[in-house]
């Protein structure tokens, strides 16, 4: 049954889209029994425990191939599709710039940093190169949103989109500070504490650890007051406006934080390439993300890493289960397939099916908001 | 007509650099500043011809069709091969606008009506539907370029005073811009069902509670924005080829235009039309290397200062 | 109570098949694994697959053998950005464990996977087509081995045959990315050295379509124009040069004047007759080799193209060196591939388009065939050669000390305007 912790609803797609009103939530309470164990009280169940402890564990048990290649890479991906879920499932804005604002922050990383190309890198220490990368790329987050929230949703994406692709162009033709087409290689996480971060095992922790950090960001922040009244301004932002929230404030910072989750995702990734060019922010990859966060299901946090994982296994193996020259169309067809059918993802597809095995009597609406 | 004070100093802090420009770039080299300008129209023309559809969808139905750009390929194949098998270019333009008007209206008829509302969702999906034809498009047609085969009169070059020879097919997208830009808005103006769209556009549910079948005005709407992507994609690819990936870029200069020139505004598609397409082409002879970005920096430029374009309406 | 075993069961099932999912097997080998990457997606679809065409070519010659074990291609795709190569590069030595790699397809991708290679010393890797200078000559890797010529490299010579038709002074419009850059260091290297002036470069941001402007700055006192373009850039670019008037004559880079330039769907230009290029191949050497080449890719690929294209020429020359390195040290893969690297070093053989071998720094050394487009007589056009220039090396004809100094292509070097 679900506690009484769950009084946060999450976004999804569907909603998000105007398809359920708001407040159709189903709620529970808790219902009286024994005394609740300390783990139930601050929301701690069995099957985050199984995760937590799967996710650990996953790298002694994986080949290092896996644990680089899907386990952290999903990871990295994961967290910048995060900060697409939380602004987009939460906050109602669908921003295609989040893969850019992670560029930013890897070519922040790169000239900040060290890297092949000596003559524009600053060579600064890494942990000082990271920070300051992270803080201009939430900078760089607010000012889109700035500049994409003034108007009304629909906006949002052509704004954005936008946004990247002139990003993306402006790191093309520009070789003083961005190095044009070659971008930047030789890009690799430090070696701290006699270990070296570059190998498999301990870069997958590192991915591990922002990843939890970032997931446990968003659970908290939107059962705050910060994220509660985003969801507000996402449902009815006149009615919040008249409640005298400042509506334009609060989108701004939402992207702020979005910013930071994908800055930090951008990161990873530019230490898992170990290089970054405008390949890695094209249109396609913009694209990508916003179709792992759909593919998992904007309604939870864990979405985003659910589809990353599901995108990442599809990209490596589909050429060995189908004709790899037709991927783009069956990832097309299943993003398709899903904002058709399933607005709220993989996620919402398991909600159905888990219900209809363990509560069969239900309807399809019902069972859509387990 | 007077103007504030604030509309003055901004029309004065963007027009004087560019007065500016222009003396300089007449007085160094006239004959390239007036093929530039003139390069800059034409190309304006295209842009306007691609996007004129795309802001009538939006400004009627609030549908942010991002698969528009797929629409002006997939006119344009379908344009090339009945071009190729008929001889005649002008039916390869029919035929161009005739099959993106149908695929639109089976969107509009079998998947959009049932989304009203949700605008969202909407979007995202014609962002699957664009990423499905794209690839479908590249394994029927390959990745070959295609290229048209128009009349010989509009073919080749013509000689203009001040610019010596000029491509007579440029001249041509021009004049089929403005024909097309004018029979557009005396449609929306002037006839009823133009009137019917108008209203629409501003309330929807007065439209519906007059007696007028609304989905009827949508469904022919979205056919005739489709088809004149389809249109745009003959008119377009018989200037600048055809090939995968023209469906990205011209999505991208729809957007760009409409985000400058304001949402379901003709007019402003046209205003948007004019200030990039002169934008690129001068960046391109002045400045090439940041010529691209430019026109996304007079986007943002635009949406500082008018976060929903020129001519956008609020609501 | 029922309600919630089920549960756990359910979810237990869905754990282990996802587990199973994520933690990967390896393969057992019998066969000798050799790791192939090519482009599917992206810009270079078509093109790559005639590269994954000329590799099969060369397997085939051998039968499907060579140092006495059976060859199976490991075959992986990539989208011509450098992440994705280096991405499928790593599944396909980590994952299919593969001891030797084959590829990649272009320029910027080269030089991610020889980045990728240093680290993983104990596995060869072999070029498949990639273009750019800096992969062997800026930090090179010792385990990575090109056999074919660069983009450089592959016009040298069309500098003395402009001159020869009297072009003095040219104007450059091309691409503004490494591998334009790289050829045009390779024109003007013996272009400026013999008198020729460039008077003004043209760079056009990558993508580019419409042309109308950078046609309207050609100066009108020059004697032809160096066009870079590729692919579609190329054909736009000829069509509206011709609308717009001009006439002046044109020499094109490598891929300006090739084979899907020359095949677009449409009405053949006839401006184009005469425009000089040059490249490691052109479609109408004539040598027994070239032939029985161009005859074989015809039999085996009814849905190739009419003739194979640089990609496949270049794929199947580099997997040709690969496997006869193979049959050299009879597949001793040893000792960190130390024997089948000598015998790389080694490998020498006259191809298709002539002698293929690599110099010290493991670049490929070759010939260069000067072409000009002429009409079939079925009225097709085609690239017929009027000159070949052997032995070109990375130095590109000039004296190692100068052309050390010159340092590699960029939009400023060279330079030779007065």
């Amino acid at each position: 049954m679900n506690s009484a912790a769950t009084a946060a609803a999450p976004g999804s797609l569907a909603r998000t889209a105007g398809l359920r009103e708001a407040g159709a939530e189903s709620r529970t309470v808790a219902a009286p029994g024994p005394a609740p164990l300390w783990s139930e009280r601050i929301g701690i169940r069995p099957r985050h425990l199984v995760v937590l402890a799967a996710a650990l564990l996953y790298p002694f048990i994986a080949s290092p191939f896996f644990t680089y290649q899907i386990g952290a890479q999903s990871l990295a991906l994961g967290l910048i599709a995060l900060s697409l879920t939380f602004l987009g499932g939460y906050g109602g804005m669908v921003s295609l710039a989040q893969m850019t604002v992670a560029g930013f922050a890897g070519y922040g990383v790169a000239i900040f940093g060290t890297s092949s190309f000596a003559a524009i890198s600053l060579g600064w220490p890494w942990w000082l190169a990271c920070a300051v990368s992270v803080l201009l790329a939430t900078v760089f987050a607010a000012a889109v949103g700035w500049l994409s929230v003034r108007t009304e949703g629909i906006y949002t994406i052509m704004i954005t989109l936008a946004v990247g692709v002139a990003f993306f162009y402006l790191a093309q033709q520009n070789y003083t500070v961005f190095n044009g087409f070659q971008g930047f290689s030789k890009i690799g996480a430090p070696e701290l504490f006699g270990i070296d971060w570059k190998e498999p095992v301990p870069f997958y922790f590192v991915a591990l650890g922002c990843a939890l950090a970032g997931y446990f960001l968003v659970k908290h922040l939107v059962r705050a007051p910060f994220g509660i009244a985003l969801q507000g301004i996402r449902d009815n932002p006149r009615r919040m406006e008249s409640l005298g929230y400042h509506v334009t404030a609060h989108r701004v910072a939402a992207y702020a934080v979005a910013g930071l989750l994908a800055a930090v995702g951008g990161v990873l990734m530019v230490w898992y390439n170990g290089r970054i060019s405008p390949g890695t922010i094209n249109l396609a990859q913009m694209i990508a993300i916003l179709i792992v966060a759909v593919l998992g299901g904007m309604r939870h946090p864990i979405g985003a890493f659910v589809g990353a994982i599901v995108y990442v296994l599809l990209q490596n193996f589909a050429i060995d289960l189908f004709v790899r020259e037709r991927f783009n169309l069956v990832i097309g067809g299943v993003f398709l397939a899903i904002v058709l059918f399933s607005p709220d993802g993989l996620l919402g597809l398991w909600a159905i099916v888990r219900s209809r095995l363990l509560q069969p009597e239900l309807s399809n609406q019902k069972r859509r908001q387990l | 007509m007077r103007l504030t004070r604030k509309q003055a100093a901004l029309w004065l802090l963007f027009a004087g650099p560019i007065a500016v420009f222009s003396v300089w770039a007449v007085v160094d080299n006239a004959p390239l500043y007036f093929k530039t300008l003139l390069n800059g129209l034409t190309l304006a023309s295209l842009y306007f011809l691609v996007a004129s559809g795309f802001t009538l969808v939006f400004g009627l139905m609030r549908n942010v069709n991002l698969a528009h750009g797929s629409l002006y390929l997939l006119g344009a194949y379908v344009g090339w091969i009945v071009g190729e098998n008929t001889g005649s270019w002008l039916l390869a333009v029919a035929a161009g606008f005739l099959s993106a008007a149908v695929v639109g209206l089976l969107l509009q008829v079998t998947i959009f009506r049932f989304m009203e509302g949700q605008d969202l969702r909407q979007t995202l999906v014609t962002i699957g539907i664009s990423i499905v034809l794209a690839d479908l498009m590249l394994w029927g047609f390959g990745g070959e370029i295609y290229t048209f085969d128009p009349p010989k009169w509009i073919y080749g070059s013509t000689e203009l005073p001040l610019v010596e020879k000029f491509p007579t097919y440029r001249l041509f997208v021009l004049l089929a811009a403005i024909v097309i830009g004018i029979g557009l808005w005396s449609f929306l103006a002037k006839t009823r069902v133009g009137m019917m769209i108008r209203a629409g556009v501003d309330d929807k549910k007065m439209l519906a509670a007059s007696g007028v079948n609304v989905q009827l005005v949508f469904a022919v709407t979205f056919a005739i924005g489709a088809g004149l992507a389809g249109l745009a994609g003959v008119v377009g690819g018989t200037a600048l080829s055809i090939s995968p990936g023209e469906d990205t870029r011209y999505l991208l200069a729809s957007l760009v235009v409409v985000i400058v020139g304001g949402m379901g505004s003709v007019v402003g598609a046209s205003i948007g039309a004019l200030l990039i397409g002169l934008a690129e082409q001068f960046g391109l002879a002045y400045a090439p290397t940041y010529s691209v970005v430019f026109t996304f920096v007079i986007m943002f430029v635009a949406l500082a200062f008018r976060p929903r374009g020129i001519m956008g309406k609020a609501g | 109570m029922i309600a919630s075993k089920r549960r756990v069961w359910l979810r237990s099932i869905v754990g282990a098949a996802a587990a199973a999912c994520l933690l990967g097997t390896a393969g057992a080998q019998e066969t000798l694994k050799i790791g192939l990457l090519a482009n599917l997606e992206g810009p270079f679809a078509v093109p790559g697959q005639d590269g994954y065409r000329g590799a099969d070519m060369a397997l085939k010659e051998k039968n499907g053998m060579a140092g006495g074990k059976k060859i199976e291609f490991v075959k992986v795709s990539s989208d011509a950005t450098p992440d994705k190569a280096v991405a499928m590069t790593r599944k396909a030595v980590e994952q299919d464990k593969v001891q030797i790699m084959i590829g990649p397809l272009s320029g910027d991708e080269g030089i991610a996977v020889k980045n990728y290679a240093k680290t993983k010393p104990d596995i060869t890797f072999i070029n498949g087509s990639s273009g750019a200078q800096a992969t062997t000559l800026t930090d090179p890797a010792p385990n990575f081995y090109r056999f074919n010529t660069e983009g450089a490299q592959w016009m040298v010579g069309l500098g003395e045959h402009a001159l020869s038709k009297g072009y003095k002074k040219t104007f450059l419009i091309s691409e503004d990315y490494g591998f334009p850059y790289s050829q045009v260091q390779g024109f003007m290297a013996s272009y400026c050295a013999k008198g020729g002036k460039v008077v003004d470069k043209a760079w056009v941001p990558l993508g580019t379509k419409d042309y109308a402007s950078v046609i309207a700055k050609i100066p009108k006192d020059i004697d032809a124009l160096v066009v870079v373009l590729g692919g579609s850039d190329a054909v736009n670019f000829l069509t509206q040069y011709e609308q717009a008037g001009g006439n002046k004559p044109m020499i094109g880079g490598s891929i300006t004047v090739d084979q899907t330039v020359l095949n677009y769907k449409g009405k053949r230009r006839e401006s184009l007759l005469g425009t000089a290029s040059a490249g490691p191949m052109a479609d109408s050497i004539d040598t027994p080799e070239w032939k029985k080449f161009v005859a074989d890719y015809k039999a085996q690929f009814k849905d190739g193209f009419p003739s194979p294209s640089l990609f496949a020429y270049l794929y199947y020359i580099n997997t040709r060196a690969t496997l006869e390195a193979l049959d050299a040290v009879k597949g001793d893969l040893s000792n960190g591939q130390k024997a089948y690297r000598d015998a790389l070093q080694k490998t020498s053989f006259k191809g298709p388009a002539g002698e293929v071998k690599i110099d010290a720094n493991r670049n490929g050394v070759g010939t260069t065939y000067i072409t000009e487009v002429t009409k079939a007589p079925d009225g097709s056009f085609y690239n017929k050669v009027v000159k070949t220039v052997p032995n070109i090396s990375q130095t590109l004809g000039l004296p190692e000390a100068e052309f050390k100094k010159m340092g590699l292509g960029s939009r400023d070097v060279p330079d030779c305007r007065k």
